[in-house]
């Protein structure tokens, strides 16, 4: 007798294809949040999939720190194109010149925080009522108790403490006017489960993923690339690496790791044997113990 | 070399299974530290992690690196040292991948275990070796049993604070299967452990040669879940209509949902309700892949012979097999809001992907889940209560029982006003 069983790969695909197409049918005005990072490009590639032969129906929206390595913009561009869909893009550079916030300083200053107020107004202007992002559960304390469907009240909050329980596959989409949904398709998937689905899939990615020569400096153990956007101190020396990125976010806040991996089976046996979670290179995340609560609390992605 | 083997990953990951259990029990009976047992001897706790928390242990002045750190979120769960909410939870061995509900199990909390509970293949229920079986077992099994969950494991834990002992593990194992006789569970089971010292949940433990039947992580690893969806029953909900506008596909109109229940194939006998019209199923399609067949959990789009108008929350089935068509329905609920629920009220209502409005006919009668007693002189459903109630839908559900498919016979109720959930509810 044939087994009727999905492999777990093939769940999460099917779960998440379930949740995109929810999104679709319950909210008038929705978007993808898309950074050219790996998770929101496995959302691009599983929405891609659920509205097939039919377009993605609704836009991409990358907001852009203006210190974005300058691979992923390329990607991203190429592959917006590729998808035949809308990119929107917001921007922090613009959010500052208009005096909307204020740049951090000093050696450490990163934009990471103020892109919350440009994702914000952009979310406002365009309308958008949910925005779908790859976040997963696996990645930090407390985006393991967010649900699928986050909602956020008119000023972009999130309130951990008073969420909507979640029941079955049935998504409570209904909101007032003025608020919005965060959702998040692959809230269940790990990183291992991100990396051996775009293997699975052959998902292009940037080439900030796979091993390359770079100029880093190192600065309390994390490196970081050295090319006159990050404050190096006279003591942090430029050295040439062999590195590669295991997230991808602004330059001033994301750290490389040295690695060979220089395609996807050597990655995927990285990860495997890897002590370190992937956020471990993030600098933003070290600020606070509850340094990610607080900033989703604000509306961060 | 043939395509399976080219798309093998080294670990042979891409032939594993996905089973998600839910964890009930008290800070008391060392839950959190069972979860942090399995994932620290599963080696899936990084050392960023164990770090973390390692440090802010030495910072509270605990003596042990407190496990329970790793689960527990939220900014006033750390401070406060409770669980406030439910938080998932992810390991892998090779064999399967696992997604942990973890639920806190204070009294006041029975909304998060039904929420825990409603996607779970099993409940892991910790009883403390020491006491024995206590009312919050009585409430963690009656609640696994409502919530259809097919996999319980007992886990009978601090096995090593009574010395072993193998007679008082059969007292507590007899305990619990007289009184779960009474509940519709599929499937118990049993494991004598010590969370903290290790034994019986990775490795098998030296102290206890007596049991013989495999360690917690062997159970999870090996219980059969092939058969948790209904294969039998062909239910469709449609969710959304693909019409793409392009010349390429101009006549394409294709059905997209997450099959509910059954096997559906190309040339099947279909009818669509509530329109009642009949049809062939012409493709099943996943992206540029045409399948020969279908089966839950799967999402795909269907396409059929006919072209009649179908929308979203109408369902397609066998024409030799159908659901109920209903538009009065006797539901357990569990309630979720502070406000009560309002007898005659009006609430909102989901249903697969149906959406409709209700009316709160008649309240039967409420559900003492420490005695599992009914009630029937108070009929004021708050939070947290469990209760047998009559809906008036203003329109026919597609729907099955919920002890026969769990996605066809569940609900969800929506305050009007507030728009939040306020009930989850077991069609019966």
């Amino acid at each position: 007798m044939k087994a009727y069983n999905l492999t777990h790969l093939k769940e999460l695909e099917a779960e998440a294809i379930f949740i995109i197409r929810e999104v679709a049918a319950q909210f008038e005005n929705p978007a993808i949040l898309f950074s050219g990072g790996k998770d929101s490009i496995t959302v691009a590639h599983i929405a891609r999939k659920a509205f097939f032969p039919g377009k993605i129906p609704f836009p991409l929206v990358h907001i852009d720190t203006g210190h974005n390595f300058p691979e992923t913009i390329e990607f991203r561009d190429k592959y917006v194109n590729e998808l035949g869909a809308q990119l929107i893009v917001g921007s922090v550079q613009t959010s500052i010149d208009e005096g909307k916030v204020v740049e951090e300083k000093g050696y450490n200053a990163s934009r990471n925080a103020l892109q919350t107020v440009t994702l914000l107004e952009t979310i406002e202007t365009n309308k958008f009522d949910a925005c779908l992002g790859g976040a997963r559960r696996d990645e930090e304390k407390a985006r393991a108790k967010e649900r699928f469907f986050s909602h956020r009240d008119e000023f972009g909050q999130w309130d951990p403490k008073n969420q909507r329980p979640e029941l079955w596959n049935l998504f409570n989409g209904k909101k007032h006017f003025g608020e919005n949904f965060r959702v998040f398709p692959i809230s269940n998937w790990t990183e291992m489960d991100v990396w051996q689905y775009i293997l699975m899939e052959g998902i292009e990615l940037p080439s900030l993923y796979f091993s390359h020569q770079r100029e880093v400096f190192v600065r309390d153990g994390v490196i970081m690339a050295s090319n006159g956007i990050v404050p190096q101190r006279e003591s942090e020396e430029t050295v040439t690496k062999t590195i590669r990125f295991r997230t991808i976010g602004d330059m001033t806040c994301t750290g490389a790791i040295e690695s060979d991996a220089g395609n996807l089976e050597h990655i995927i046996e990285e990860v495997a044997a890897s002590r370190q979670t992937e956020r471990g290179t993030r600098s933003d995340d070290k600020r606070s113990e509850a340094a990610m609560e607080d900033r989703k609390k604000q509306g961060y992605f | 070399m043939s395509t399976q083997e080219e798309n093998a990953a080294p670990d042979g990951y891409l032939d594993m299974e996905l089973l998600r259990f839910t964890t009930a029990g008290s800070v008391d009976d060392g839950k959190s530290t069972l979860i942090g047992r399995l994932l620290y001897d599963s080696k899936s706790i990084f050392e960023d992690q164990y770090e973390a928390i390692e440090e802010s242990s030495k910072r509270k002045g605990d003596e042990h690196v407190n496990l329970a750190l790793l689960t527990d979120g939220l900014r006033a769960e750390r401070e406060q040292g409770i669980t406030i909410d439910v938080a998932y939870r992810y390991f892998a061995t090779p064999k399967r991948k696992f997604i942990i509900a973890d639920t806190p199990g204070h009294i006041q909390y029975t909304r998060n275990m039904v929420t825990g509970a409603s996607t779970a293949n099993l409940a892991l229920i910790l009883v403390d070796a020491r006491k024995g079986v206590q009312e919050q077992t009585y409430r963690h099994t009656f609640i696994a049993a409502l919530l259809g969950i097919p996999h319980v494991v007992f886990c009978i834990n601090k096995m090593d604070l009574i010395d072993y002992d193998e007679a008082a593990y059969n007292k507590i194992k007899d305990d619990i299967e007289a009184f779960s006789s009474k509940l519709d569970v599929k499937d118990i089971r049993f494991a004598p452990i010590s969370a903290l010292k290790g034994d019986n949940v990775v490795n098998e433990s030296q102290d206890m040669p007596w049991y013989k039947g495999g360690t917690l992580l062997y159970m999870l690893e090996n219980i059969h879940i092939g058969s948790d969806h209904n294969h039998i029953d062909c239910r469709f909900p449609v969710q959304y209509v693909i019409r793409p506008q392009s010349d390429q596909y101009h006549d394409f109109r294709g059905y997209a949902g997450r099959i509910a229940g059954g096997v559906f194939k190309p040339g099947d006998d279909v009818v669509v309700l509530p329109s009642g019209f009949s049809s062939k199923i012409k493709t099943i399609e996943s992206f540029e892949e045409k399948l020969e067949e279908a089966f839950a959990p799967m999402s795909v789009t269907i396409q059929l012979e006919d072209d009649i108008d179908i929308s979203r929350g109408d369902m397609i089935v066998r024409d030799n097999n159908r659901p109920h068509v209903d538009q009065d329905v006797d539901i357990m609920i569990c309630w979720m809001s502070d406000q009560a629920l309002l007898a005659n009220g009006k609430y909102g209502l989901r249903h697969t992907t149906n959406e409709a409005r209700c009316l709160v006919k008649n309240i039967h009668y409420k559900v003492d889940i420490n005695t599992l007693h009914r009630i029937e002189d108070d009929k004021n459903i708050k939070m947290n209560d469990i209760a047998r109630v009559t809906l008036r839908t203003t329109k026919p559900l597609f729907y099955d029982r919920y002890s026969r498919n769990r996605v066809t016979g569940s609900v969800i109720l929506i305050d009007e006003g507030t728009n939040e959930t306020v009930a989850a509810g077991m069609i019966i």
